[in-house]
């Protein structure tokens, strides 16, 4: 069966005792690496999926015909991590332009946190995705796709055309290995700890 | 971006499948909110809610039913709040409810990483 989203026959039931479902995004410009990498650490073949929304309701100008309705869709992919008995994290791979930062608040408030993976030779298309990251006080890391016969620039000139803060982990991956992946996940996920540890005044 | 199999769907279908409503109660629903099957599949039931029922005998993420239903997922969430009604299918919510910029509790971030270091 070659459709990613095909039922039944792709689907790999979940263990009937889990009841948690937690949340990543991998957020990154088109051809960035975010489809791999979550293939690379998922259970399941990665899903596609899609969300609309129709402008009309949230306009300032109610009045106006029905043909001045905007419908907003985005499209992302999903992979699968079940985490122990009760707990499964599921990872969406999201692009960075700007229709899909109007659905956020809709599709991913209450996402644990995300990876912005970037490829060096096209930086600029993540300067958009950091600054809305920061804009709904979303934890996120950096991580730079090496991709095979870029130029490997040092970390540092990354963080510095990013204009990264020094407390955001900024890491180096390979998006087709699942280790590289798995370091990655655990990497936001330790960032996190950190930052939910001192916001609530205990020590790690 | 190419377009995807939903770009093709028939405007039609969508309107059908949620009898013309376009708003659900979407608070109580997340992406990854797990819905499970509380009971059999009914005969006359609309063939989505019976997909639904069939899919979520064990637990299934909303992203996933919409997935395989291949309906945008705000139409989903509409079919399962009708199931949820009529209790023929439970939702497990996500720890963290949906309240934006809130960091989640450091022991739910202690279990995620043990199980990431299983990978």
């Amino acid at each position: 069966m070659d459709s990613a989203s095909s039922e039944a026959a792709a689907h790999t039931p979940l263990r009937s005792t889990v009841d948690t479902g937690l949340k990543i995004v991998i957020v990154g410009g088109f051809g960035v690496g975010k489809t791999t990498m979550v293939s690379s650490v998922s259970e399941i073949r990665p899903l596609s999926t899609e969300e609309t929304m129709t402008r009309a309701g949230i306009g300032i100008d109610d009045a106006r015909g029905v043909g001045d309705k905007t419908t907003t869709t985005v499209a992302f992919d999903f992979g699968r991590i079940t985490l122990n008995d009760r707990m499964v994290l599921y990872l969406f791979g999201a692009p960075g332009q700007e229709r899909f930062w109007f659905l956020w608040d809709r599709l991913f408030s209450g996402t644990l946190g995300a990876v912005v993976l970037v490829d060096t030779r096209r930086l600029a298309d993540s300067w958009y995705a950091i600054d809305r990251l920061e804009h709904h006080k979303m934890p996120f890391i950096v991580a730079r796709n090496i991709f095979d016969g870029a130029s490997v620039h040092p970390l540092e000139h990354v963080r510095d055309a990013l204009d990264l803060s020094d407390n955001v982990p900024l890491i180096d991956c390979d998006a087709r290995r699942r280790d590289s992946c798995k370091t990655m996940l655990i990497t936001l996920v330790k960032h996190l700890y950190a930052l939910s540890s001192t916001a609530k005044g205990s020590a790690p | 971006m190419s377009p995807g199999p939903l770009d093709r769907e028939d405007p039609d279908r969508l309107y059908t499948v949620t009898g013309g409503r376009s708003r659900a109660d979407e608070n109580s629903l997340d992406l990854v909110t797990l819905i499970v099957s509380e009971s059999d599949s009914a005969s006359g039931m609309q063939s989505e809610y019976l997909r639904i029922i069939e899919m979520c005998a064990r637990p299934m993420a909303v992203a996933e039913i919409s997935a395989a239903l291949r309906l945008p997922v705000s139409v989903v969430k509409i079919l399962l709040c009708d199931l949820l009604d009529t209790g023929q299918v439970n939702a497990r919510n996500p720890v963290s409810a949906p309240a934006s910029a809130q960091l989640p509790d450091p022991k739910t971030l202690k279990q995620v990483l043990v199980g990431l270091r299983k990978l």
